[in-house]
């Protein structure tokens, strides 16, 4: 028997609008009950892509398949298939919360015997239950933004699309919603883009970047501070002879550079010093620096390994892709 | 067309709730009002010649023009504007359902509204005790031309809400386009230079889109095929183009 298709799969998709590429060229598959995080600065096509893959919008050329089924060509289906919040959740100001989502249980093709108890449970799950009766326009921008998604997992949908789901909400909000998606993980396939970089990292298994229309980085937060940096980094705090501590840093690991890391090092020779190690190797090595350093005669005080947050990996990954295409576009003639 | 049911009664509710159904409903009726006194106290004064119903129904461009342009203007425009069109679109229903369903509610308060001042002539016959009010020839006649004009008119309101994503101009839009349609065609049907030269085949054209002259016939009994088919497929065209007009707009979303 073969295996299930991907829930998502898009190859060398491109749109463009009247001469501009917002997406340019991006190919990515996500597995079933896979929760990606997508991330790319403002006008970056994160929004056109997840338009795309609704079927809201046609691609300019490229393939993009949800659940095994063609978007292009049945998008029927594929909007059957899918749970969407579009970016700034916009919601009909003069419907009651539990009527909106009748109506849009209806649309989904909810049975009416089902819907009842199923808009029970989202009310619940999205904490909406005390706000049930409210008119939508009279709701605070978190109520609002919990409406938006009860709408989308309202007829459990194999796959969600979320376009900033946590823009506008509290702490508290915050971390119902990132249980909310938890939840999901392994029932659903859920893609999320947001801005807020931590949340990403807690909630998603995978992270896809975009810059400029294009993937410039995808893989788990771990991969990619490898792919990324391509290094290791400790800080250390020790104290001892120069030359004791270059020899058993050496035997660690050759490649290991120590280069002192915030102040100048202190006058007294004995002083605790403070030096960031970096090494190509990325299994973990603070043990064996440690125990060499000891063996060397060194006072070790402190050592951890330094941990590139998704911010940083994502300001180089995008910084990078800036730089690459600063480098490939034609140079201006030089004026004599 | 299964969504289409779900997507009525959601679109008929809407309009029940908008304060603008409620401005169109109290202009409507209350002007129909007015007119229905004003023929009330020509006849009470002397006899005339033609029935009530038919008097009744030659002022009906006023409150087409400003009724129509009320019930439709926010119909797509304001989904778009508000974004709610993409969620709408981004579920298994087809942008040809979210149409006929704007148009279906829209027809419907319409017709209602018209059908509601059939209460004039119930309420004069009642007190008067004359059967001769409820000439029922021409008041059948009368309400069927507004029934069957009322799809083109409605349908173009339609139309001019989903060119602009602005309520108001779409209700300006639709006031000129009914405005156009109605007056402009009575205006060109008597113009002399319409019968020189090249312009002849012009003729037939504006005389049968000649909306004065179709109420006309309707009052008289006259069901004349080719107006039905001038109104029925206009009110198809006007609804594919509506149709038309959300897919390309939605391209350049």
């Amino acid at each position: 028997m073969s295996a299930p298709p991907p829930a998502i799969e898009v190859c060398r998709l491109v749109k463009t609008y009247g001469g501009t590429t917002a997406v340019n060229d991006i190919s990515f598959t996500v597995a079933r009950g896979e929760i990606v995080g997508f991330l790319g600065p403002n006008g970056a096509g994160k929004s056109t892509t997840m338009r795309i893959l609704t079927g809201y919008l046609p691609a300019t050329s490229g393939s993009v398949h949800l659940c095994g089924l063609p978007v292009a060509t049945r998008p029927d289906e594929v909007k059957r298939r899918i749970g969407y919040l579009p970016e700034n959740n916009p919601l009909p100001e003069d419907m009651r919360v539990s009527e909106y989502l009748y109506f849009r249980g209806r649309l989904k093709e909810v049975s009416r015997r089902q819907l009842g108890p199923r808009i029970d449970e989202v009310l619940e799950i999205c904490d909406l239950k005390r706000v049930r009766h409210r008119i939508i326009g009279q709701l605070s921008k978190g109520y609002r933004q919990r409406v938006g998604i009860a709408e989308a997992i309202l007829a459990e949908p194999p796959v969600i699309i979320m376009d900033e789901p946590t823009i506008g909400l509290d702490p508290h909000q915050i971390l119902i919603v990132r249980d909310l998606i938890a939840g999901l993980r392994g029932r659903m396939t859920v893609i999320i883009s947001s801005h807020i970089l931590p949340e990403i990292e807690v909630t998603c298994d995978r992270v896809l970047i975009i810059n400029q229309g294009r993937v410039v980085a995808q893989g788990t937060p771990a991969e990619l501070r490898r792919e990324i940096f391509g290094q290791s980094s400790y800080v250390l705090e020790v104290a001892g002879d120069e030359a004791a501590l270059a020899a058993a840093l050496a035997a660690v690991d050759p490649g290991l550079r120590a280069a002192p890391a915030g102040e100048a090092a202190a006058a007294a020779p004995d002083a605790f010093r403070r030096l960031r190690l970096t090494t190509a190797r990325t299994d973990e090595l603070g043990d064996a620096i440690v125990a060499a350093l000891a063996a060397a005669g060194c006072r070790v005080r402190a050592i951890g390994r330094e941990h590139p947050s998704l911010e940083d990996v994502f300001l180089a990954a995008t910084r990078r892709s800036w730089d690459a295409v600063q480098a490939a576009a034609p140079r201006p003639p030089s004026v004599r | 067309m299964k969504h289409f049911p779900t997507l009525l009664s959601h679109e008929l509710r809407m309009l029940l709730v908008s304060p603008a159904t409620y401005v169109a409903a109290t202009l409507f009726l209350g002007f129909m009002g007015l007119v229905f006194i004003k023929i009330v106290e020509l006849y009470g004064g002397a006899p005339q010649e033609t029935s009530p119903a038919v008097v009744y129904f030659q002022l009906f461009w006023l409150p087409v023009c400003v009724m129509v342009p009320l019930l439709t203007m926010k119909c797509l425009a304001e989904e778009r504007r508000a974004g709610t069109l993409e969620t709408l679109l981004t579920t298994p229903v087809t942008t040809t359902e979210v149409v006929l369903a704007k148009f279906g509610a829209a027809y419907a308060l319409y017709a209602s509204l018209w059908a509601s001042t059939l209460g004039f002539f119930l309420v004069l016959r009642r007190y008067s005790g004359d059967e001769r009010f409820l000439d029922a020839g021409p008041l059948l006649g009368g309400f069927l031309f507004i029934a069957v004009s009322g799809l083109l008119f409605v349908a173009l309101g339609v139309l001019a809400s989903s060119l602009t994503r602005s309520q108001s101009v779409a209700g300006i839009l639709s006031c000129v386009a009914l405005a156009t349609l109605i007056l402009g065609g009575n205006a060109l049907a008597d113009s002399p230079w319409l019968e020189q030269g090249l312009l002849r085949p012009l003729r037939s054209a504006v005389d049968h889109a000649h909306v004065f002259g179709h109420r006309d016939d309707f009052a008289r009994g006259v069901i004349d095929l080719r107006h039905l088919l001038f109104y029925a497929s206009g009110t198809a065209l006007a609804l594919i183009f509506s149709v038309l007009s959300v897919e390309a707009k939605q391209l350049q979303a």
